[in-house]
């Protein structure tokens, strides 16, 4: 076996991983932050594609469906979290859990309704159609697009919350949020800004997952097993933790598939066990961590 | 709106006659005569799950064929009726619903199923009760001699058919081809289909990869693919697969080396990714609508499902459910009723044309005896319109010889 394949491989691996590492960032970020597991994640995700394509068509530009869907849904989360998430903080993790996946049942009917069940088109914007010639091979120019971009959307993510105030409030949020209310700060509005970012990522997966795979209502199924392996690999509730969980199973599914391509699904399910076994709270989790 | 001296009043005797009239629906079921009076028609389908829009047509399709027969009297003065369940995709699932159209509903026969485990476990149940059953899954493992029964009757296109057909138009002595196949029942039926197609041509096989069912992204497997360097390359596997692999493996540049051939080109996928995507992709099909031009069936067909489903146009798998449905009301009829062996005499000594031209019942193995048809993908300007997109290339007449022998599947000649 050539090294060149090799190296194709490993990059298909990395733009697998980039998918997987926004959609689950959402996840462990809510998670860490506000304590609640989001089972409608995958909903979300799909809905975010399809109001990418919705204004994608409406603007005629695949542009502004990748910027103004995951804010458009990003503000529908925050909307999910001021009408009903909030009411249930401070209770058992079961009752978001139990909400939102009844969310997700509702979201992906509504879609059924409004949508139909069958898939619909999703084209690549132009000027990402087509291959580049890496010298080793050919690789889908949009794919190398959504490497770069998950990149980008990662840094700015890392810099905003180490370097700036905003990410102060909300990192001290995560550890006291009674203290943070004492010293004034409406934590309230912190909470309703995560959950939001948390949903606006998820519809940032959907968009970009949407001219690598068919549009349809239960897209968002699958994406939200696989950003819970990932999560569950990196330890819940860590932002490192998902970005190199993601990687790492989207590298492992493409090198397996390599050797044993009917085992490429299986096997980031068996990463998870292994980890599980050798390190219950994730790679980058803590300890005891329960929410 | 009816206005307020209109207003209906609910005097005592409505009242009663409504009351005593509904106490005597609810004894119905108890009384064995009236049970009989209409003929039921079970029907599991995967309405939920990747192959839904494949299933729906066929409900919608299976409905029509049962109110054509009603509209004409029924039959043998009987109304029929169709009893759709949601099989979703599972066999477990699947063969409870079977059981209880069986024991609950009292069905008289069984038509449906899309996927080749889910007819495995229908199969299972009409045999062990006595149940005709029409299957309209692409997988024929039930027409071998250890899965069948005098029950079983196979109405759908089997691998070996349709793979023969598309290799026919697609492959040439000395080609090289490679195998992208889904790894369960059907995509390893297609693969053997293929295989056995291209060692009879004498095109050389360069790999297979299977992958696993229901997956999501192919792009793990097309580097590989791309370095068989294939002329080329066979992608076998079902519903919303098809889309997301040829979506995939187009992404990754391989129409540009390689031409994409498929054993089943489904008309809701290429709807569900496009023209540009599908260009130039060969497949066999059951039906196409475009077959109107050549057939009287096939445009009688096309305005019937018009006329009942405002305009729209049947798809090939929505001909299934129409043609399944239509053979076995045809038996009934020829039999004069739902008498399980008299009709099973029937389907095997019916000679029927319904959606594309004269099919029957293989005595040996109860295989629908069919035509094949080989479709490419349309170029996006090539269209005439929005419903136009495939073209015919082959249209195989039905034949004994292109099936599988008798002895092959183990039934005794």
């Amino acid at each position: 076996m050539d090294l060149s394949l090799i190296i194709m491989q490993l990059l298909s691996g990395i733009a697998l991983g980039a998918v997987l590492v926004i959609t689950a960032l959402g996840l462990t970020i809510v998670f860490g932050m506000l304590g609640v597991v989001n089972f409608a994640h995958g909903a979300l995700f799909m809905i975010g594609a399809y109001a990418g394509l919705y204004l994608a068509s409406l603007t005629g530009s695949f542009w502004w469906g990748l910027l103004l869907a995951p804010i458009l849904i990003g503000v529908f989360g925050m909307l999910i979290e001021f009408v009903l998430i909030r009411r249930l903080y401070g209770r058992s993790i079961d009752d978001p859990l139990l909400l939102t996946f009844g969310l997700s049942y509702i979201l992906v009917e509504g879609v059924r309704i409004v949508f139909g069940s069958d898939g619909i088109p999703f084209p690549t914007p132009p000027q990402l159609v087509g291959v580049l010639d890496l010298g080793i091979g050919f690789f889908p120019r949009y794919r190398l697009f959504v490497i770069v971009l998950v990149a980008v959307v990662l840094l700015v993510l890392w810099l905003t919350l180490e370097k700036t105030r905003v990410g102060l409030i909300v990192r001290a949020g995560a550890r006291d949020p009674t203290i943070m209310q004492v010293l004034g700060v409406d934590i309230g509005r912190v909470w309703l800004a995560i959950f939001g970012l948390g949903v606006g990522l998820a519809a940032l997966g959907g968009v970009l997952a949407g001219p690598m795979r068919s549009v349809n209502p239960e897209m968002g199924s699958l994406v939200l097993a696989e950003a819970f392996v990932v999560t569950v690999i990196g330890g819940l509730g860590s932002i490192v933790g998902a970005v190199v969980a993601g990687l790492m199973v989207g590298i492992s599914i493409s090198m397996v598939a390599l050797f044993a391509p009917e085992m490429a699904t299986i096997v980031m399910f068996a990463l998870m066990a292994v980890v599980l076994l050798i390190r219950p709270q994730g790679l980058f989790g803590v300890r005891g961590r329960t929410a | 709106m009816p206005k307020s001296g209109s207003t209906p009043k609910i005097t005592r005797r409505t009242a009663l006659a409504g009351l005593s009239a509904s106490a005597a629906l609810l004894a119905m079921p108890r009384l064995g005569h009236a049970a009989d009076e209409t003929i039921r028609i079970g029907f599991p389908t995967p309405l939920t799950g990747p192959f839904a829009a494949e299933a729906r047509d066929q409900v919608k399709c299976a409905e029509l064929a049962v109110k054509l027969v009603n509209d004409k009297g029924g039959i043998a003065g009987r109304k029929v009726e169709l009893l759709v369940r949601d099989d979703k995709l599972n066999a477990g699932e699947a063969a409870t619903r079977t059981l209880e159209l069986i024991e609950k509903d009292k069905v008289h026969a069984v038509v449906g199923a899309l996927s080749s485990a889910v007819q495995l476990a229908v199969n299972e149940v009409t045999r062990a009760r006595g149940v005709i059953y029409v299957s309209i899954s692409q997988s024929d493992t039930i027409n071998e001699a250890k899965d069948f029964s005098k029950y079983t009757f196979h109405e759908a296109l089997n691998p070996h058919m349709t793979t023969a057909a598309v290799a026919r138009q697609t492959l040439k002595k000395g080609m090289k081809v490679a195998h992208l196949a889904a790894d369960y029942a059907y995509g390893h039926e297609m693969l053997r289909g293929f295989k056995r197609a291209q060692t009879a041509i004498g095109a050389d096989n360069v790999g297979e990869i299977l992958h696993p069912f229901g997956a999501a992204d192919y792009s793990t497997f097309m580097p590989r693919l791309m370095s068989m360097r294939p002329d080329v390359l066979c992608i076998s596997n079902f519903g919303r697969d098809q889309a997301n692999a040829i979506k995939q493996a187009v992404d990754f540049g391989v129409k540009q080396q390689m031409k994409i051939v498929v054993p089943v080109i489904l008309h809701n996928q290429r709807l569900a990714v496009g023209p540009d995507v599908f260009e130039g992709v060969v497949g066999g099909a059951n039906y196409y609508w475009g077959l109107e031009t050549q057939s009287k069936s096939a445009s009688a067909f096309n305005a019937a499902f018009k006329a009942a489903n405002s305009g729209a146009i049947p798809t090939d798998y929505g001909a299934y459910g129409y043609s399944g449905v239509g053979s076995l009301l045809a038996a009934m009829q020829a039999a004069g009723g739902t008498d399980t062996d008299k009709v099973i005499d029937a389907l095997e000594k019916l000679q029927y044309d319904l959606t594309k031209g004269p099919q029957h019942y293989r005595k040996c193995d109860h295989q629908s005896v069919q035509s094949v048809l080989v479709l490419e993908s349309k170029k996006k300007s090539a269209m005439a319109n929005e419903n136009d997109l495939f073209a015919i290339l082959a249209n195989d007449a039905g034949a004994d010889d292109m099936l599988r022998s008798c002895s092959e599947l183990g039934h005794a000649t």
